[in-house]
């Protein structure tokens, strides 16, 4: 059919702009499908590959110290393929010209070089050498923050003995992905670092003399990690076993895997919602697109053209739209995508990054949209086509009008004739006008999702650093010890106030579930770190049983009035139970709490402490921090203020990037569908306007009529799209609750303003360009010809 | 007669438009019989049912009640799929508005019906036969109201179909440009016999018919064999 192929070309490149607009918004949504999917996909990829490359072992135990020997142990234990042990050592450390208390951990490396697990990719200079001393190879983000080169130097006081060390090499470890001081819910790569020794320097630096103090292990394919964990447990436990756990419960995989889950949720929901709300638009676009073109319809109908050969015109129509911006999108999303993942391989420091375009990846996309599109193209054109052609053929009669109900409700001498044809006009086609306003909601809809993210996690800050938060300095011991330190660090000059806290390392049980975390006394009358309801009021702890995080209840499947059991995981590692006797709702991280005082007859150990929030001003702190670390018994202090930045730099920053990416395209889409609203109106109207014209009016007037309706429309639209948009927000945010922090919906004023100025913005483009063409209308060629 | 000799047999037909309380009866029972190769002319005052009429005969629209047959072969309760297969293959229409397709030029407009017909003529024969070889690659907007008639009288013909049914294709224009279509209109009636029915609110036209059908009211009230045609250059309007 070759004459109509050609009207389908010369269609398309006639309603070239509009058509470019259709196509922008389906290629937003795609790129959006594209980008999210194979980011994600290459994240993951990478993750595995990482893992397997080097070696990340898969169960884990501390312990207080063995004999070398046990290693054969544990080797002999079914399902065990590689043991490898090794010393750890808690040091604090000394660099030049940085003030805050700056802690490490320090591991051994084998003698004879490389580690059998947990492999390093060296980034700068060697690992250390057998015979060689005082070297040691730094983890690169600890490196980064402090601008380590090889060959800088650094003094670590392990064990009380202060050593100097020279940087020899810079590293990643699939062990260290993220780095976190124990007990720290948030990295902080300025103040904790990881660090390699030698295994023989080590031992030497810290009383471990042919022994160690930790055991990794990769496990024989297949085998039960469970089984090997209770083994090794009892091999372990005479020697101050801390408990094995599998990778699940190894800190930085935890949180790496549950940042990719939040990370999947985002890369599924934007697509789902981006896509969706294009198939949306182009269905109404189309619809209106085609009802413009249904005495079209009916001449080739009249002429024989069957009902099919109708359909498949225009659905080759809409193809060719959907092909255009689906290539356009998979173009744009791959390379969003592949920025997308340089920059999550510097976040995450992944020694390499794997990403390609999976053509099934790229099939689905043309395939969902050009489903969306189809279906909505059969619709309209099966309706056009169902009316007779005599029907359609009629000389246009005279559309019905009415006095619309604005103006029957008395306003009616308050307009002027050309408003009262936009009333009417809308008035007489509610459901167009009705779809028009969905359309742009749905635009600006899109855009609060964007946006909306920040302001949730925003708000989560605030709410964690300030209300729930509200000390300047915590100060963490080495080991728990007696209340009288805290007298100690009251006396400290300016000082103003000490609270107490006990933080028991523990691995809750309720039946079958378990989840690591700490259990943290909060002594009575707590000011400085408070627990508060959904209200954001403090609630007080009951002096019996135990509170959770109402996330760790839900993992756990616990509720209020159980028991819940407490394996404590540190000094004779207890077994404790306690009964749930509330819940709190917290956004950021998962705890159990207890009454200080409750806690420790729990732990039948006296009176202890593991560290004090203090207050003091900011004068005050930089000699406070000096003063601290002096202190042996102290092992860090963390400042607040730094959490914030922290927070954001470490564990928000990729999920605001990817809203970040994800709102400019919903910028794309929001200025897609206004501009084709605004030209399908003026296509539907010109007929009329330029007879208008011929009647005397002005371009300005006119363009009122037309300009005027689109604005109404607009503004209608706005506060519509705000609450869809708050509604999907939700959806989204439901959808993306991870133990590391569970953001609740929050948009602040500026978001929706932001959202509605993009649309009004994309209003006014839109209106200018139609402006441009009503100006150009030529009044002669609209009336001769009957489109 | 016998009835296959007709083209067209009409036994009370009826329309009725219903817009919600109203019933407008468009036709109200018409009897009528087309012969092969003949030109009939319909006249009668506005809102008479010629269009309504045509419509129905051209398999556009569907009568209320009656009969049409179309060479002993029922319209009336034919299917979409037949009734769509019998204007591809058998009506050429000419509307009062023109409806070529805006994005075409008049060639490619006169293309859409001959791609899709048995045996068509050459798009370009049947803009000859209309006086508008010269204007071939025009578009719709670039032509006069009586070329782009004129296109629209090749596009019906184009196909070579047995009916051309033309809904006042000289309506919109001045009585020269009219009397070139209505040339049109003869010759293609005469050269290839096709069977022409012509709606007119112009009674000298009439004078160019083998017969003349007169509505009113939905009805017909006379129905004349002229004795003798003219050609319509000798018309005058
Ligand atoms: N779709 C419709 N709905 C309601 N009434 C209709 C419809 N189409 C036609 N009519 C009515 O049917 C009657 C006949 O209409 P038709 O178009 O056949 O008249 P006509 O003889 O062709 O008139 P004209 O010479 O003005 O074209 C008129 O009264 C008209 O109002
Ligand atoms: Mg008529």
């Amino acid at each position: 059919m070759l004459a109509l192929n050609r009207k389908l070309f010369r269609d398309l490149w006639w309603m070239k702009g509009q058509a470019t607009a259709i196509a922008l918004v389906i290629a937003s949504g795609v790129a959006t499908f594209v980008m999210s999917l194979s980011t994600l996909e290459a994240l993951t990829v990478t993750q595995a590959a990482y893992y397997r490359d080097y070696r990340f072992a898969e169960v884990f135990s501390a312990l207080k110290r063995a004999p070398e020997p046990v290693r054969l142990q544990i080797e002999a234990i079914e399902g065990v393929q590689l043991v490898e042990t090794r010393v750890t050592a808690a040091a604090s450390i000394d660099i030049e010209g940085f003030e805050d208390p700056v802690t490490a951990q320090i591991l051994s490396l084998p003698a004879h070089g490389r580690p059998l697990l947990n492999q390093l990719y060296l980034k700068q200079g060697r690992l250390v050498e057998p015979g060689r001393d005082n070297e040691v190879v730094v983890s690169e983000a600890f490196a980064a923050a402090h601008r380590f080169q090889p060959g800088d130097r650094l003094s670590a006081t392990i064990r009380g003995r202060k050593k100097g060390l020279t940087i020899v090499g810079i590293a990643l470890s699939p062990e260290f992905i993220y780095q976190l001081q124990p007990g720290a819910i948030i990295p902080d790569f300025r103040t904790y670092g990881i660090l390699w020794m030698s295994r023989e320097q080590l031992e030497a630096a810290s009383d471990m003399k042919g022994a160690f103090n930790e055991v990794t292990v990769q496990l024989v394919k297949g085998a039960d990690p469970a089984l090997v964990i209770e083994r090794m447990d009892q091999a372990l436990a005479r020697y101050g076993g801390l408990g094995a756990y599998s990778r699940k419960d190894q800190i930085s995989h935890r949180y790496l895997s549950e940042e990719f889950r939040g990370l999947r949720q985002m890369a599924i929901m934007f697509p789902v919602i981006f896509l969706g709300v294009a198939a949306f638009l182009l269905n109404v676009v189309v619809t209106r697109l085609i009802d413009t073109q249904r005495e079209q319809v009916a001449i080739l109908k009249a002429f024989g053209y069957s009902t099919v050969d109708v359909v498949l015109h225009y659905v080759k129509f809409v193809l060719l739209i959907v092909l255009l911006g689906s290539a356009l999108g998979i173009a744009a999303g791959v390379w969003l995508g592949s920025g997308l993942t340089t920059m999550y391989r510097d976040f995450y420091r992944f020694p390499f990054m794997l990403y390609q375009l999976r053509p099934a990846l790229a099939i689905t996309a043309v395939l969902i949209s050009a489903a969306a599109a189809v279906a909505g193209t059969l619709w309209s054109v099966l309706r056009a086509a169902r009316v007779p052609p005599a029907e359609a053929m009629k000389p246009a009669a005279p559309a019905k009008y009415r006095v619309s109900a604005v103006e029957r409700f008395g306003l009616r001498r308050w307009l002027d004739q050309p408003t009262r044809m936009i009333v009417r006009n809308l008035e007489r086609r509610p459901l167009k006008a009705a779809l028009s306003v969905i359309g742009i909601a749905f635009a600006c809809a899109v855009l609060v999702v964007g946006g909306f993210f920040k302001d949730s996690v925003d708000f989560m800050v605030d709410v964690q650093f300030r209300l729930a938060q509200r000390d300047d300095i915590t100060v963490t011991f080495v080991e728990p010890a007696s209340p009288k330190a805290m007298f100690t660090l009251a006396r400290l000059e300016g000082v103003e106030e000490v609270e107490p806290f006990r933080s028991v390392p523990a691995r809750l049980r309720f039946g079958h579930r378990t989840y690591r975390t700490a259990v943290r006394g909060v002594p009575a009358g707590n000011r400085l770190y408070r627990l508060l309801d959904t209200r954001l009021q403090p609630v007080a702890l009951p002096p019996q049983g135990v509170v959770l995080t109402d996330y760790l209840a839900k993992i756990l499947g616990i509720g209020v009035g159980d028991r819940l059991t407490i394996e404590v995981m540190e000094g004779n590692r207890p077994v404790r139970e306690a009964t749930v006797a509330g819940l709190v709702n917290e956004f950021i991280g998962v705890s159990a709490y207890m009454d200080l005082e409750a806690l420790n007859r729990m732990m039948r150990e006296g009176p202890l402490i593991s560290g004090v929030y203090l207050t003091a001003q900011r004068p005050a702190r930089p000699a406070i921090l000096d003063k601290l670390k002096q202190m042996p018994r102290v092992a860090g202090a963390a400042m607040r203020e730094n959490a914030f930045q922290n927070f954001y730099e470490t564990m928000a920053r990729q999920m605001l990037i990817f809203a970040f990416v994800n709102t400019i395209l919903a910028a794309t889409i929001a200025l897609g569908v206004v501009y084709n609203s605004a030209r399908v109106t003026l296509s539907e109207r010109s007929r009329e306007l330029a007879s208008l014209r011929v009647l005397g009016f002005t371009r300005g007037e006119i363009s009122f009529i037309l300009l005027g309706e689109l604005a109404l429309l607009t503004l209608l639209a706005l506060p519509v799209g705000c609450v869809i948009g708050r509604q999907l927000s939700a959806v989204m945010i439901a959808n993306m609750q991870t133990d590391l922090f569970r953001a609740p919906v929050v948009i602040r004023p500026s978001t929706y303003s932001f959202a509605a100025t993009v649309v009004l913005v994309a209003a006014l483009l839109s209106g200018i360009a139609v402006r441009r063409k009503l100006d150009h209308l030529d009044l002669v060629a609209v009336l001769k010809a009957r489109e | 007669m016998a009835e296959h000799d007709t083209v067209f047999t009409a036994r009370g037909l009826t329309k009725i438009y219903r817009m919600g309380e109203i019933e407008v009866h468009a036709l109200r029972g018409i009897d009528l019989d087309l012969y092969p190769g003949e030109f009939v002319v319909l006249l009668g005052p506005s809102g008479s049912g010629k269009s309504t009429l045509l419509n129905i005969l051209g398999g556009l629209d569907r009568a209320t009640s009656g009969h049409v047959s179309y060479h002993g072969k029922e319209l009336t309760g034919a299917s979409d799929r037949e009734l769509t297969e019998y204007r591809r293959y058998h009506v050429g229409f000419v509307f009062q508005f023109y409806n070529l397709i805006p994005s075409l030029t008049a060639r490619e407009n006169v293309a859409t019906v001959t791609e899709i017909a048995r045996q068509p003529m050459k798009p370009e024969d049947a803009l000859a036969l209309v006086g508008l070889a010269e204007r071939m690659d025009h578009f719709p907007s670039q032509l006069s109201g009586g070329e782009q008639q004129r296109v629209a009288i090749a596009r019906a013909i184009a196909k070579n179909p047995a009916v051309l049914l033309c809904d006042e294709p000289t309506g919109a224009l001045d009585s020269a440009t009219g009397v070139l279509v209505l040339e049109a209109l003869e010759r293609v009636n005469r050269d290839l016999g096709t069977t022409t029915a012509v709606i007119t609110h112009n009674a000298s036209i009439a004078e160019m018919a083998d017969r003349v059908i007169h509505l009113s009211d939905g009805h017909i009230t006379t129905l004349e064999r002229n004795a003798s045609k003219r050609s319509p250059h000798e018309l005058h309007w």
